[in-house]
């Protein structure tokens, strides 16, 4: 069953380097004309070079970008151009994980502060126990909901950051390179927990990485885009074994290891 | 705790300034309007009980300087805070809501930015007259814009990091943003501008003294005895050094005050 489905999305910004004396500025088309669906419990990797548009499709199929031109439904209800009031009860079914929890954590809250508005907003019990719940699902003790985000390590942040995600229980989650910050051993840690999240709560994942070996092990399916557009998708598997365009043959011999054996992570 | 000492320096010395204002009667050792024209003039020390001297008219210096703490407190207060509230609010919602805000905010900065200061407060306080609360105003209404213009740098810079973001991607609504998540962020940059301010307030209200737009004559203010002590410089200096020390350290407090909790916030924001 279709849970987010994005169709022919464009998405436009000013365009920062051109001030126009009067009048709007120029635009700048950074998605073009891109589709994209997710089943529930499904996880699609988003790869591509910086700058290629991933991160912005993320955010729009969040509707934290207002798309330009196509049309976006979750679960069955169009909200290409839903008012914040209108998004509001669907914020809790749909979470992000920030690339930097560094900057995506408010320096000025306790991380039980930061998850007890979450919790608060979206009308969850938000006592002590709950947040001391949430915490231990990511491997936290209780003690961190006290400190402050610049007290932690960046994989104690970004346990965090998904911890604050998964709290509201969401049915799609878009992770926005989640673990480039990260050192291996803490990646896999993420890795893990993530899926361990997903299979439990049965979340349709969008997975933004440039790291393929990641997006490999991890990933149904994979979509390989550039310059605002989607050069090729396909399941994972086909993609890897049989890459269609220059571009994403010219990705996957980027691959640091000469082998990769998929379920590396488990073992 | 803060180890600063500049923070407990100058904020000590501000504090000592203010218990001596709101016991200015009890502290003072004379009445500060008391005239005794066999004692005009007198050096510090020269008369019995006249510590710092007197003035030409025979009025105890200390007791003055006592005295003309509450309006340079005050003022410092009084217009230091206001400003602050009517430029944070202006900075901030031009920095969060941009657009129109934004552009209407700024103009008006560039505009104010473009009088000078010390004559537009003269023009104010003439066209209001004289008076303590004419004082404030002036500085009220040429102030805002140094909150004004440096809460929206740093709210605009704040907007645009990621918590601001994940906020509205748990369905928190702008205002409640700007409010629980931006605001605590540039509140640090506020509490240092305005301790600067009141430095800065001190000055302007003894510039109005000076010039004779300040307070009625009857008032001792740290201005006044400037005004007073420049026309006897060469026979009675101390009328003229003493105010001028304490308007000197008191300014020099405020702004120690400000390096230091600039110090003692900023590491915070950073890590």
């Amino acid at each position: 069953m279709t849970l987010i489905e994005a169709r022919n999305i464009s998405l436009d910004v000013p365009d920062m380097s051109h001030q126009a004396l009067i009048g709007q500025r120029r635009k700048l088309r950074i998605l073009k004309n891109v589709s994209l669906s997710l089943k529930k419990g499904e996880t699609v990797g988003l790869v591509g070079e910086s700058g290629s548009g991933k991160t912005s499709l993320g955010r729009c199929l969040l509707r934290l970008h207002e798309p330009s031109e196509g049309t976006l439904a979750f679960d069955g209800q169009d909200i290409t151009h839903a008012s914040p009031a209108q998004l509001k009860p669907l914020r809790r079914r749909m979470q992000m994980i920030f690339q930097d929890p560094q900057s995506s954590l408010n320096p000025r809250h306790t991380i039980g502060s930061i998850l007890a508005t979450a919790l608060k907003l979206n009308e969850l019990d938000a006592g002590e126990t709950s947040i001391a719940a949430i915490l231990g699902r990511v491997g936290l003790p209780a003690s961190a909901s006290r400190r402050y985000p610049h007290q932690l390590s960046g994989g104690q942040r970004q346990r965090v950051g998904s911890a604050l995600a998964v709290a509201l229980k969401p049915e799609f989650v878009v992770a926005d390179e989640i673990v480039s910050g990260l050192d291996v051993s803490t990646q896999a840690q993420v890795l893990d927990l993530l899926k361990g999240l997903r299979d439990e709560m049965g979340l349709a994942l969008a997975f933004i990485s440039h790291d393929l070996s990641v997006v490999r092990s991890l990933c149904e399916r994979v979509v390989i885009m550039k310059n605002g557009e989607i050069v090729e998708e396909g399941l994972t598997a086909d993609v890897f074994a049989n890459p269609k365009t220059g571009f994403t043959r010219t990705l996957i011999a980027s691959i640091p290891l000469p082998e990769v054996r998929p379920g590396w992570l488990d073992q | 705790m803060p180890r600063d000492p500049r923070i407990w320096l100058g904020g000590g010395f501000i504090l000592f300034l203010a218990l001596a204002a709101i016991f200015a009667p009890l502290l003072a050792p004379f009445d500060p309007l008391e005239q005794d024209l066999m004692a005009a003039t007198a050096a510090p020390g020269a008369e019995p009980g006249h510590w710092l001297g007197t003035d030409s008219l025979g009025r105890d210096l200390l007791s003055r300087l006592i005295h003309g703490t509450r309006i340079a407190l005050t003022v410092a207060f009084v217009a230091a805070t206001l400003a602050c509230l009517l430029g944070t609010t202006l900075g901030l919602l031009a920095g969060y809501y941009r657009g129109w805000v934004d552009a209407g905010v700024s103009r008006l900065i560039d505009i104010w930015m473009a009088f000078p200061p010390v004559l537009l407060s003269i023009l104010l306080v003439a066209v209001l007259g004289a008076g303590l609360t004419s004082v404030i105003a002036a500085i009220v209404v040429i102030d805002w814009t140094r909150f004004a213009r440096v809460v929206r740098a740093e709210t605009l810079q704040q907007a645009r990091l990621e918590y601001a973001e994940a906020a509205s991607a748990l369905g928190m609504g702008r205002g409640a943003i700007l409010w629980r998540e931006v605001l605590p962020n540039v509140l640090p940059v506020v509490l240092v501008l305005l301790s600067l301010e009141m430095g800065i307030a001190v000055i302007v209200e003894a510039i109005l003294s000076f010039v004779g737009l300040s307070v009625s004559t009857d008032t001792p203010t740290w201005g006044g005895m400037i005004a007073e002590g420049r026309q006897i410089i060469y026979q009675a200096w101390w009328v003229l050094v003493f105010p001028l020390g304490a308007l000197f350290l008191t300014v020099l407090a405020f702004n120690q005050l400000g390096d230091g909790l600039r110090q003692w916030l900023d590491p915070i924001l950073k890590r």
